[in-house]
This record gives structure tokens, sequence and C-alpha cells, in this order.
């Protein structure tokens, strides 16, 4: 169901459940009313008012609709891949209400003209909120500045340079001051270009034993400490977007005591998985940033429970099968993963690795936050949210991923969480068909 | 948590630990790599008769798949499977099909439907003969003739033949591996199977620049100096460095390489007096060796090409056998449901 055939002029009552809303506070049994969009009441006023249709979320778990830092959406450009309905589609399964767009499409979203392009598609064919993210450089080749201005003004979140790196540090600081100048945040995948060369896998154990070409640890925190500096400098609000070593975590963490503004995510996958996923040369997990090793993951997890990591991202990256169907090194990296997110997570808390409510928060709250958003289910707040059953198990597989990318991070075994209902902005962007 | 462990080795052993393919020695034990021997043993004495043939491959059709070149290798397996009676089909696919756009999935396709049995495999990308064999009908059988810095398993179990018809045994011996250990998809497949046969001690000798990160795990001790790595040598397994690589970040140059690295006749009196030089060639001499070494009575290189074709008649025939039993497994299974 769409969010143009969705509930539009009617209102909607969710019942029953329990909601954790992204802040920490908790409450059982409970009730909204949703009118035109907003959270028009709660609690008992919102259980003795009469509904358009109601839900009953017993047994369920409430929260803000999820938002994604990272999610590419293939349009323009690249429709063998996905497209913007197909994409947001399956953001929507996936508990998410609010998806930015990677610039990284074709043409690469580095104008006014392309960001009105995609916010057109989606205004029809997205039942979620779409946000783009336009490049930084010209082209994301890293060497011309882009339209900054213009991509603000045509409603840019952010500006950023995707999975590419910048070419130098000059450059870079030449991006942040512009961004500074319209009060833009810049979000940057920190890799090194130079250190990272030719690499598509951990430079370490994993690796030497299977004679892949590495990427450095330092390839990351080399450019995490430069990027930190530089925001230093220039006052832009940096956010640094996909970590994957611990080391980074603890330059992150050092910044903000001194007060830098600056905000990070992380990629699921790189909280689920090591180095040791390549192994067998599996080119699901052929992905950038690569999966690093166990003490990595577990302080990437311990930079999400104290905060300091803000937002865990889906970094969904639809491909054709093609695309995954060559030797490691020829295949393009990126999963298929906006759909699997909240599953995954609800893994890491049936393993004590992490509670519920700071999944919640990384989904909701923070990504909000780092771009300035809310996510809040209070009256009078606009009607984003998720019902899922936490109890309940799926199997992702090509007959249950929406996605037009097949190669999600565990197919074909049971994970936890089924999304019962997504409602962005009042409306229905996902409801499993009944029977 | 990982993903199902989808490690090469569950991949080339058939349900009852037979060869099914040959793509890396990670996983397989020291009992297989001895059969892999003793086989490559019994078949050195086909290549001594007037008549240089046995039948173990009649009617079998093998496809030299070479995405690399290599004159030395895919002689030794054609010389290899034609003693072996098959049909032996050389695709230079560097210069073909790939290189006009067709993908390696759609150039396999088209190869097995010319009903191939065995692909011996070369390729510059590690994994791509994993990825071959899981992509090819149950039925064909997968060679690694070298992948990428990945694997190069024949030639690892050449050097372990020749190693034995030189020591006798592998218990105790000290081995060192001196050069591009970096590169070297020999190197990796050599050390794992120095350790699994029993080794005392596998060294590596290089600058911190030809070695991997964490080389150490790999089950080797690192030594800089070569003069101190000598020491106590039973075998010298000298690497090839491919002279693109000497100079630029990774060496200041060949001169400097060779003072430090080179193999002479000065570093190997440092090492065991019976203590054998190898080489998986082509050899740089002035380079890696001297040519007095290289030519001299330690040197066993030319023993290691004779005992090529052993090991490669001796594996295509162990993975064509691997294939067929499981064939007629399934099918007697088949028949009784």
């Amino acid at each position: 169901m769409s969010l143009v055939e969705a509930t539009s002029g009617g209102s909607l009552k969710i019942v029953g459940g329990r909601l954790i809303d992204g802040t920490g506070a908790e409450s059982d049994n409970i009730a909204l009313l949703i009118l035109d969009g907003r959270i028009a009441a709660s609690g008992d006023t919102a259980k003795r008012a009469t509904a358009t249709e109601t839900v009953n979320a017993e047994g369920c778990v409430i929260t803000p609709g999820f938002v994604d830092l990272c999610c590419n959406l293939r349009e323009p450009g690249n429709g063998q891949k996905g497209n913007i309905s197909s994409e947001t589609r399956a953001a929507a399964h996936g508990g998410f209400t609010t998806v930015c767009a990677s610039p990284e499409t074709s043409p690469v979203n580095d104008s006014g003209a392309v960001t009105h392009l995609i916010r057109d598609v989606a205004a029809t064919r997205s039942p979620i909120h779409v946000l783009p993210v336009g490049a930084v450089t010209r082209g994301l080749e890293g060497d011309l500045l882009s339209d900054m201005a213009g991509l603000a003004a045509a409603g840019c979140v952010a500006v950023g340079n995707g999975s590419k790196g910048v070419r130098n540090a000059r450059i870079l600081r030449r991006c942040m001051a512009y961004a500074q100048t319209f009060g833009l945040t810049v979000m940057f995948s920190p890799e090194n270009q130079a250190l990272a060369a030719d690499g598509y896998a951990h430079d370490g154990l994993v690796t030497s034993r299977l004679g892949l070409l590495g990427i450095p640890e330092v390839a990351e925190t080399a450019a995490v400490m430069e990027m930190i500096l530089l925001a230093e400098e220039t006052g832009v609000r940096l956010h640094l977007s996909q970590l994957s070593c611990a080391r980074s975590v603890d330059m992150l963490a050092e910044a903000r005591r001194r007060g830098v503004a600056v905000t990070a995510d992380v990629a699921m996958h790189q909280l689920i998985f090591t180095e040791s996923a390549l192994a067998g040369f599996d080119s699901r997990f052929h992905v950038r940033p690569p999966l690093r090793r166990e003490a990595d993951r577990k302080a990437l997890i311990a930079g999400v429970r104290a905060g300091t990591i803000d937002a865990i991202v889906s970094q969904h990256q639809p491909h054709d099968s093609a695309a995954k169907q060559a030797p490691l090194a020829a295949t393009e990296p990126g999963l298929s993963s906006v759909e699997s997110v909240l599953s995954l997570g609800l893994e890491l808390v049936e393993l004590n690795e992490m509670t519920l409510p700071e999944l919640v928060r990384a989904l909701t709250a923070g990504p909000a936050a780092a771009i300035g958003r809310k996510a809040s289910l209070a009256e009078g707040e606009i009607a984003d949210l998720c019902v899922f059953d936490p109890e309940e198990y799926w199997t992702p597989g090509k007959d249950t991923l929406v996605s037009a990318g097949r190669h999600a991070p565990i197919t074909g075994r049971e994970l936890p969480g089924v999304v019962r209902l997504t409602v962005a902005a009042g409306r229905i962007a996902w409801q499993p068909v009944a029977g | 948590m990982t993903a199902n462990d989808p490690s090469p080795h569950h991949l080339q052993l058939t349900r009852d630990g037979q060869l099914r393919h040959f793509l890396t020695l990670d996983g397989l034990d020291r009992e297989l790599l001895t059969d892999i021997l003793d086989t490559a043993d019994s078949f050195i004495e086909v290549g001594e008769r007037t008549i240089k043939k046995v039948p173990l491959l009649r009617g079998r059709t093998v496809v030299n798949l070479f995405f690399e070149s290599s004159t030395r290798t895919r002689s030794t397996f054609e010389l290899a499977a034609k003693r072996l009676s098959a049909d032996v089909l050389n695709l230079d696919i560097s210069t073909s099909a790939t290189s006009k756009g067709e993908s390696l999935s759609d150039t396999l396709l088209n190869l097995e439907a010319m009903a191939s049995d065995m692909f011996v495999v070369r390729h510059s990308q590690s994994g791509a003969p994993h990825f071959i064999a899981e992509s090819v009908t149950p039925g064909v059988a997968i060679i690694n003739a070298g992948d990428g810095r990945h694997a190069h398993p024949t030639q690892a179990m050449l050097d372990m033949l020749t190693i034995r018809q030189h020591k006798g045994t592998f218990d105790g011996l000290k081995v060192a591996i001196v050069g591009d250990v970096l590169h070297s998809r020999v190197a990796r497949s050599q050390i794992r199977a120095l350790n699994e046969l029993g080794a005392a001690e596998v060294r590596v000798i290089a600058p911190g620049t030809l070695l991997p990160k964490d080389v150490e795990s790999l089950g080797c001790s690192v030594e800089y100096d070569m003069a101190k790595g000598m020491k106590d040598l039973d075998v010298v397994i000298m690497l090839r460095l491919q002279k693109e690589r000497m100079e630029g970040a990774l060496l200041p140059s060949e001169r400097e390489f060779y003072r430090l690295y080179g193999l002479s006749q000065e570093k190997l009196a440092l090492a065991h007096p019976k203590c054998i030089v190898m080489h998986p060639g082509p050899i740089n001499r002035g380079v890696e060796i001297e040519s007095a070494v290289a030519d001299g009575p330690h040197s066993v290189i030319l023993n290691q090409v004779t005992n090529g074709i052993a090991i490669r008649m001796a594996v295509m025939s162990m993975a064509m056998g691997g294939q067929v039993a499981e064939r007629q497994k399934k099918q007697s299974e088949r028949a009784r449901a």
C-alpha cells in the first residue's frame, strides 16, 4: 500500500503495545490517535476517541519511525539495481519512515536540478520521506566544489561524498569552509584514498591468508583525525559516515569532549559481522568500509551504547545479481540491508550486546538529531512511527524481500522482528498483506 | 557472529573426504596431502616410459582456462592431462571472450556447453577458481593453477614432493621462504603445506614492504636479516620477484634487494651444509639468486619442474576420481529412493 493510497483524510488509532520513544522513555499499553498526519492525542483521550481505522498493537513495540542517514535508492540512473519506488517500499518494510538518499546516483546529485528530480519522484512514488544528500564535489570526483547553495535551496539536508574519498586535504578543507557558509552539515565517509588504494577487504588475518588486497585501519583513522581537525578549524558541522574501526570511536569521543560539532554513524552489518565473513570469498560481504576485527565490532557496539556513535544506518546498496556474480575483487561493494537492520539489531538485543532502548535510540532520535530533526511521538508531532513484533520471526529471501537487491546479509535464516505497521506522515507506508 | 562457514575446503572435498576440486591447501589434512605425494610418486615412472601415457582420463575433456598468461604452468598441466590420456583444450581467455565484455559466468556457461569435465584455472584475482567451483555444474572438477595472491596449491605440492625426495621426511625440517611473500600465492600455499606435513620451523625472510599484514598468523616466523635467517636451514625457497615491483615504493633498487636478500654462495654457506635450494621459476638471475647457486650442487630447481607434471597428474586423477565417486553415490541414492 502506498502513501497516496493509504488513510488520507481519515484517522488512525493504535492501541496496546509498548512504546519506546528513542529518548529512553517507555510506556506500556499505549494509545495514539493520528489525524491529519500528526499525533492528535495519546493516552486516555486517544483511547476514548473513535477513528476510521484501529490497529491493535498488543505484544508489539511502537517507536518513532526509523531514520536512515545512508540509503542508496539508485534513481536517477541504475534502474537495473532498483529505484526510488522499490527501495523506499523496502525501507518502509524495514520500519524506516525517513531515508537520506545518497548522492551516488547517475547523474550524481550535485545540482539543484537532480535534487528536484529526486524529490519530485519521491513525492509521488515513495511511501516515506526522502531527504536528498547532495554531492560535496562535482560528480563526486573530489576536485571541484559542487553548487552547495543550489543543493541547499533545492532541499538537500546535507552534502557528502557518498562512499568516495576526497582527493586531498586542501580540497576537503575548502569543501568544509564552503558548506559552513550555508550552514550545511557535511557527511563524510572517512577514507584516505592513497592508503586504501585498490583494497577491498580489511588488511588483516583474512586478507593475509586469502591473498586479498587490504584496506588498512589507518586508511580510516587517518581520515577521521584529518576531518575532525579540519571541521574544528572551519567550524562546519561534521557527520562521519559508516565508521568501522575501534580507534575511530576513540577519536570521535575525544573530539566531542573538546566540543567539536561532530556526529557519526555505523552500518548495522559492522555491528554483526567481522572480516571472517569473507573466509569463503563470499561476495555479499564485500562492503566498504570493509568488515574488520572482532575488537572493532565490539568497540563500535560500545560506541553506539554510549551514544558516541549517534546512529545505526542501513548503508543499503541494492545490486542486480550480475554485480555480485564474479570473483570477489570484481564484485561491487554493498549489501541489500534496509529490510534487515531492525532484525539484526534485535539479534544483538537477544545476545545482550545492546538493549532495545539503545537500539531504538540509534535508529530514531540519534539519526534524526544528526540532521537537525526530531523523532518523537509526542502530541502535535508528525506521525512517523513503526510498530513491530519482536517475538515474531521471518526469513529474508527472494519471496520476502521487497528491495530489487536480493543480496541481504542473512538469507535463508530466521530473524526476529516483523514490522507490522509503518506510518509516515500519518499514512500507512507498510502493512503486511493479510493471509 | 559470522556468516555460514563457506571455507574453500568444504567445497573441494566430497562427503567421503575425497578430492572433488583442488582450490587451496587450507583444510586438507596431512593424510590427504601425503596421498597426493604418494600418487605423484607413482606417476614419476610414467614420464620415464617410451610411451608416456596411462588411461585414467581417457575420454575426458580438460580445459586449460588461463586468464593470465603462463607458459610453464600451462605446459605442465597440458602434459599431465595428456599423459592421463585426456583431450586437452587450451584457452587463453585474457585475449578473447572477457576482453570483449563477456562476464566470467557467461564464459563458463559457454565452455560447460561444450561438455568439459575439468577446468584448470589461472586467474589474476584471488578466489576466482573458488567462484568458478561454486558456479559450475556438479561433476565438473576445478583445479587451481594459481589465483591472484591467494594460492598455487599444485606448485606448493610439487615443492613438497621435491623436499621429500631429498630429505626423506618433513619432521624436524627448518625451511625459509625468501623474498616477495606479499604478492606470492606460492608462499601462502607452501607455508600451509609445510606446517601440515610437520616441518619444525617455517621462516619468511623479507623486508617489511614485501610481507603481508600479520604474516605470522599464516604459521611462520619473520626474519628481516637474511644472514640470521639462513642459520641451520635445511631448505631455502627463493621466490620470484617481479622486476616491475623492484623500484618505487616497495624497494629502493634491484641492486639493494640482491645485496640484502639475494641468495649468494656466501649466504648459502651460513645454512646447513646439506641445505637444498628451490625456486618456483622463472628465475631472475642476479636479482633473487646468483647463477652459481641456481646451477650449483645444492639447487633442485630442475627437479621441481619434473615433479610438476607428476603432481598435476596426481591431483587431476584424484579430483576426477572424487567427482565420479560422488556422482555414482548420488545415482545409487536416487535408485534406492
